[in-house]
């Protein structure tokens, strides 16, 4: 039923960019509503422990670093992928899943510090409530990155995943680039203005 | 344009068993199948907040009355606002944008037509898990049975120790599951708005309803995480212990009420912009004019939803928030008030001079205008925060939304399944029987609400199960119960005008109205691939352009 051809072509993202853009709106503006409630309470805490006292920087530094770096190796492997270089692919895809795994595992270390030796608990004080749930909420969407990068890994161990699914790959990959930028906001929320 | 004859899918459907009919939409990912469960559920539970309505209604009819008992009727009032903000003004409204923006804008289905299944059947199950509250919520405490702690469920009525037992906690999972459902829509009616509009259909040449949704989309995108977010705080007071909510240990109830309401209000926005985008499509249609301010009302829309997510606090004048908050959020709710006034004015501006031919969707939409600039202008008086203070919590407020979500949101919706029946079903409604119920509803709705008006500004308050005699508030109260007589009427000739059209409505060819956006150049019912041929289109209304193509729009576009 062309009328009038149209004069030029009109911009369109892609799909899969307009759909991760629009995930990642709704995921930050989750947490927009758990940094707030943070904010709101720091200091607010009837008894202790108080962030000062037991939160330990180095540990959750380094954890900062395995975390921000699995950025870059992931980045690395949709490069890799894109030049059809499977084996390098691969090793940085795993690479940045052991950085993940770092993470999870450092925060995990923190956790058993801050309930066995400070007793601090999800319903200790106001500074646990927030604490648990904003760290809590990143530490979810660390594993449900993982997972997902995971499966994408076996598939490619068994030589399933292609060029042509860079893209979806690349997408995946927003999504993990979502998660560490989170995090910067979370640590300067919990560990900088809230300590 | 040829007219093409589709093999029929509705011969093949006959020969079919029942359950393989019903397993094929179970399993269906075509949005226009999506769209129209999407819109059956919404009825069904209209249905069934209009009786919970009607419940409350018959209770408050005369002073004292015994009807029901105050923990019915605290549920009552829960589940009805529940049941008419969550399954029905979202499923309807988000239903009929999954059935429509697709053959709007010239695409064969949404963005993500899997994501589109899951959503709606994530709604059904957050729908379920509310009601089956009724059943389950009296788990092992046996206290309590639906929720009952109003549809905004403030702190701290809501931690463990005012509502054992579960009630609450269907309350949060229903939403929370249906709201993920909402989500997941969204994003889909955002991409594919942005995404799949077919070859020449820029922007600013998309049907306007496209323009509503979009906004609608973002801001279903920003407002509901934030009660997603308020809710998984809720679930972690009420089961670890935390303490968000919890006024005892430091926490805060004034925080749900703001978290709540940041996305309480745009949610009333979420609620009334799609219907704005029935009206901007039909209006013009009936009035056999082109939409005035075309750009204005995009500008316009895009304003609304910008101020909307500022303006929250204006429910909660009466918490005692400082005066400089007061002052903003007062300011503020007067200022969305504009980009509104500017819609209302667009459509008297497209009505001015047309020839207007008022059929059931066009009285629906005409209906629309005066009865929300009716609600707009009370909610600007609530807006003055000293009469806020006096009004809060009393039936004007009942009132006031009543008009924008009833007589806006509501009105609107019939006028949408008024004018798009034909196109989904490939039959007309019964104007006869449209007009009855039309005028049935529209005098139940104001002889209802119009006098809760007065009740509430002489001091009866909401979500109360009685009233006294002798305090002048009986005849007021009467007349709004009377009113439901009209609009129970009215709903009953609704459903059977549908079943009625259903079975022997006129048949309605592609394009019954007379109207210019695409959907109307397909084939009614449209077929599972929607178009032969994707469409190329020139202007704002390609079947003008291929009626008139001595004169098309595309020749006098604006160029911006």
């Amino acid at each position: 039923m062309s009328v009038v051809a149209s004069e030029q072509p009109i911009w369109r993202p892609s799909r899969g960019k307009a759909g991760m853009i629009c995930v990642i709106a709704v995921e930050s503006c989750i947490f927009l509503t758990f940094v707030v409630a943070y904010l709101f309470y720091i200091g607010k805490s009837a008894t202790g422990p108080q962030p000062k006292d037991v939160i330990e920087l180095p540990l959750v530094l380094v954890n900062t670093v395995a975390l921000l770096s699995s950025s870059v190796t992931v980045v690395l492997s949709v490069k890799a992928l894109e030049r059809e270089n499977f084996g390098a692919f691969c090793r940085w895809l795993a690479l940045t899943i052991v950085l993940g795994l770092w993470f999870v595992g450092g925060t995990g270390w923190e956790w058993k510090g801050l309930m066995q030796d400070d007793g601090l608990y999800i319903g200790t004080n106001l500074f646990g409530t927030t604490f648990y749930s904003l760290v809590g909420l990143h530490l979810l969407h660390v594993v449900v990155g993982l997972t997902m990068l995971s499966i994408v890994l076996i598939l490619g161990a068994f030589g399933l995943v292609r060029k042509r699914h860079a893209h979806s790959f690349d997408m995946l990959s927003w999504y993990w680039h979502f998660v560490d930028a989170v995090w910067i906001v979370v640590f300067t929320t919990v560990y900088v203005i809230g300590r | 344009m040829t007219s093409v004859n589709h093999p029929s899918s509705a011969a093949d459907e006959v020969r079919r068993s029942f359950g393989a009919r019903v397993h094929s939409w179970v399993v269906s990912v075509d949005h226009k199948r999506l769209g129209m469960m999407y819109v059956a559920f919404g009825l069904f539970f209209f249905v069934i907040g209009g009786i919970e309505a009607a419940m409350m209604r018959a209770q408050l009819a005369q002073a004292a009355g015994k009807f029901i008992d105050p923990t019915t009727f605290n549920q009552l009032f829960t589940m009805h606002g529940t049941t008419m903000v969550f399954l029905v003004g979202m499923p309807i409204l988000l239903g009929t944008a999954n059935y429509l923006i697709p053959l709007m804008i010239g695409a064969r289905d949404m963005a993500f037509p899997r994501l589109n299944a899951f959503g709606l059947w994530l709604f059904v199950f957050g729908a379920a898990l509310l009601y089956y509250s009724y059943i389950g919520a009296q788990g092992l405490y046996g206290t309590s049975a639906a929720p009952d702690v109003g549809w905004f469920a403030y702190a701290p009525l809501t931690s463990k120790t005012f509502s054992p037992g579960n009630s609450t906690d269907y309350w949060i999972l229903g939403i929370m599951v249906s709201g993920f459902g909402s989500i997941t829509t969204a994003i889909n009616l955002v991409v594919t708005i942005l995404v799949m509009r077919c070859p020449g259909m820029s922007l600013m040449r998309m049907p306007l309803m496209c323009w509503m949704m979009l906004v609608t989309g973002i801001l279903v995108i920003i407002a509901i995480p934030v009660l997603t977010g308020a809710q998984a705080m809720l679930l972690l007071d009420r089961f670890l212990g935390a303490h968000f909510f919890d006024t005892q240990n430091g926490g805060s109830a004034v925080l749900w009420q703001h978290l709540f309401w940041f996305f309480g209000h745009p949610e009333v926005y979420i609620l009334v912009l799609p219907a704005f985008g029935f009206l901007n499509e039909i209006i013009p249609v009936f009035c056999r004019k082109i939409i005035f301010g075309y750009s204005l009302m995009v500008a316009a829309t895009v304003a609304i939803g910008f101020i909307s997510l500022s303006v929250w606090a204006h429910h909660m004048f009466a918490i005692g928030m400082s005066p400089e908050l007061n002052a903003f959020f007062s300011a503020t709710t007067f200022l969305i008030a504009v980009p509104t006034g500017i819609k209302i004015f667009t459509w008297m501006g497209t009505m001015v001079g047309g020839r207007i031919h008022f059929a059931t969707p066009m009285l629906f939409a005409t209906g629309f205008i005066a009865m929300f600039t009716f609600g707009g202008l009370t909610g600007v008086m609530l807006a003055v925060v000293p009469l806020d203070w006096q009004l809060s919590d009393s039936y004007f407020v009942v009132a006031h939304f009543h008009y924008v979500l009833f007589g806006g949101t509501v009105f609107g919706i019939f006028a949408a399944i008024f004018y798009w029946f034909p196109k989904a079903t490939g039959r007309m409604l019964c104007e006869t029987k449209g007009k009855w119920f039309f005028w049935l509803l529209f005098t139940g709705f104001n002889l209802t609400f119009l006098p809760m008006h007065i009740s509430g500004i002489l001091g009866m308050p909401r979500r109360i199960y009685s009233y006294q005699p002798d305090r002048g508030l009986e005849i007021w109260n009467l007349l709004s119960s009377v009113g439901v007589i009209f609009q129970v009427v009215a709903v009953a000739l609704f459903l059977w005008t549908v079943i009625d059209g259903l079975r022997r409505g006129k048949i309605a060819g592609n394009n019954p109205w007379n109207a210019w956006t695409l959907e109307w150049s397909t084939t009614s019912p449209p077929p599972e691939w929607n178009f032969d041929q994707i469409p190329i289109v020139g202007s704002a209304r390609p079947l003008w352009d291929v009626a008139n193509p001595h004169d098309p729009d595309s020749r006098h576009e604006e160029h911006i």
